[in-house]
């Protein structure tokens, strides 16, 4: 099942698909950065995946890209999930916007950028949202300190 | 005062007229009946809502920062202080996600344990969400009703767990405590009162006129809709979407029982409220067939590379000594990679998804809490209605702050 899915997708982007694996019957698809949101609409369009449960980023200082957005799809009529990474480099932290396709992906890309730092493009309100807006960096990215103190929110006249 | 604005909305700490019969109002974030603290800015003209903007984020506690800098069981009581409600399903949740990682299976009576203490964790959730509802819009009987018979039920869950609010339970490759010898016979005695305190509750609840005139029709979603925002849980059941993680992906033993996923048709406030009060009969039909069906046997994972060994293994063999020094100092260390795990929270689907990079320390621990989407969508629901509806509709949402912002 997971196998036929990955291929299925696979043979659709045969150019945008960088990665494939199962691990522990989840299936993962890794994708070029450029084709996220056409990927993404196959995935709700033609193969019935209808919800977007959940959108966040890992951050791997390491690697030449830095940032990986993982998405996590759920089809109800098919009863399937589906992971979703796309790299993004870390200098100019920027992938498109799932919010045409999805509205809950509002908050869940407001989220990853309070706390990654990584920019949407099209997203209609990008601002923080667990974070207060006078707060410096992201925290959770690897090279943020843990104990790190901030200045809470100024006190108003 | 500073005032800016934000995607047309006035950002401002006081209430300010923007002339052309319109106000901007602030309900929260210290408002009783905003769960904790969240702030909702509103436009409103007269009594009705023009425009919103939920802002969150007064709770947060670097939950998801503070897991990659401890060990895999320490991060198991942070879990607790998720959905504080239903602790238990979040321990449950994070542990399964573990031992998926690792490709390990747990005994079946500890499956069985955590599936009990599973749905007690959700029926306290549903109780305490119907009852503050009721409280809120007037009906303060039926809070002092469902809150008792959740009393009975933290009871019932202590005799267990050791705790009330954060007990926490699970632990990777098993639970920390068995049932108690009169437990069964304590079930039923405590179901047979939360049948009770629940029908007086349906009694003064259900038909009441005033109650279904606050209820019905109001905080409205369609089906579609709520697709789009990834609601789950009772919320989504209520617009007809028979989508339960217990049923459609079961998890430990959910499979071996007989049990009904109750839906709305109209997703109002109202079904939301029906929704829940079935679910809660169901959870109990649940914990009864678990109590009849539980074998005898192991509640710990026989490998004590996963789990802390027994006392007397620590203490008479050197093997289980070095496990349980290395357990304690370095934590299990899972296979690199990563998995996603869903559970049926409360309020909805609870996903972790954990990276692991082999060592003791998760690399990445991602909760997706199931009222995040809900409190995403809160605008879409309060918008065009009245400022009263918003008391009910965001009763009905159950916002848990613990889980919202971590």
């Amino acid at each position: 099942m997971n196998q036929d899915l990955i291929r299925t997708i696979q043979e659709k982007f045969p150019a945008q698909v960088t990665g494939t694996h199962a691990f522990r019957g989840d299936s993962t698809v890794t994708v070029r950065r450029e084709a996220l949101r056409e990927v993404a609409g196959y995935l709700r369009d033609e193969l019935g995946f209808e919800f977007l449960m959940d959108l966040t980023a890992v951050d791997y200082p390491e690697r030449e890209d830095r940032f990986e957005m993982v998405y996590h799809f759920y089809s109800f009529k098919t009863n399937l999930r589906l992971r979703l990474k796309a790299p993004v480099n870390g200098k100019e932290p920027l992938i498109a916007s799932l919010t045409p396709l999805w509205g809950a992906a509002n908050w869940f890309e407001r989220e990853a950028y309070d706390m990654f730092g990584i920019k949407f493009e099209g997203h209609p309100d990008l601002r923080r949202i667990l974070m207060y807006d006078t707060f410096e960096g992201h925290p959770l990215r690897k090279d943020y300190p843990l104990k790190k103190r901030q200045p809470r929110i100024v006190h108003r006249e | 005062m500073e005032t800016k604005t934000i995607n047309s909305i006035p950002k401002t700490w006081e209430m300010e007229d923007l002339g052309n019969g319109r106000m901007v109002l602030n309900m929260g974030p210290s408002h009783p009946a905003m769960h904790g603290i969240v702030r909702i800015l509103l436009t409103v003209e007269g009594e009705r809502v023009v425009d919103s903007d939920v802002e969150i984020g007064y709770l947060h506690r670097g939950f998801e920062k503070t897991c990659e800098n401890v060990t895999y069981n320490q991060v198991i009581p942070y879990t607790d202080r998720l959905n504080y409600v239903s602790p238990f399903i979040n321990n449950v949740g994070f542990a399964l996600a573990i031992e998926k990682l690792m490709d390990i299976e747990t005994p079946e009576r500890c499956k069985y344990l955590r599936v009990i203490m599973s749905e007690l964790g959700r029926l306290e959730d549903h109780l305490t969400c119907i009852g503050a509802n009721a409280m809120e819009q007037g009906a303060f009987t039926v809070y002092f009703y469902l809150i008792n018979a959740r009393e009975f039920l933290y009871q019932l869950t202590d005799s267990v767990a050791g705790g009330r609010v954060t007990p926490a339970y699970a632990r990777v490759g098993g639970v920390t405590g068995d049932l108690p010898p009169d437990f069964k016979a304590k079930t039923a005695e405590v179901f047979r009162k939360v049948r009770k305190n629940l029908g007086d509750a349906d009694k003064l609840l259900t038909r009441n006129r005033i109650f279904f005139d606050r209820m019905r029709g109001t905080g409205a979603i369609s089906k579609r809709d709520a697709i789009s925002m990834s609601f789950t849980g009772p919320v989504l059941r209520a617009c007809g979407v028979p989508y339960d993680v217990r049923k459609a992906t079961p998890y430990l033993v959910y499979d071996r029982f007989d049990f009904d996923i109750p839906v709305g048709d109209n997703g109002d406030n109202y079904d939301r409220y029906l929704v829940r009060m079935e679910e809660i009969k169901q959870s109990m039909r649940i914990v009864e067939q678990a109590l009849a069906q539980i074998p005898e046997g192991p509640i710990r994972h026989a490998d004590f590379n996963v789990i802390l060994p027994a006392k007397e293994e620590v203490y008479g063999n050197i093997e289980a000594l070095m496990a349980h020094f290395k357990l304690t100092y370095e934590g299990i260390k899972p296979t690199a990679g990563e998995i996603y795990q869903a559970v049926e929270g409360g309020n909805g689907e609870l996903g972790y998804y954990v990276v692991s990079d082999g060592s003791g320390k998760p690399y990445r621990v991602r909760v997706r809490p199931p009222c995040f989407t809900l409190m995403a969508g809160l605008s879409k629901l309060i918008n065009g209605g009245y400022i009263a509806d918003i008391i009910s509709t965001f009763g009905q949402i159950n916002m848990i702050g613990g889980e919202l912002e971590r």
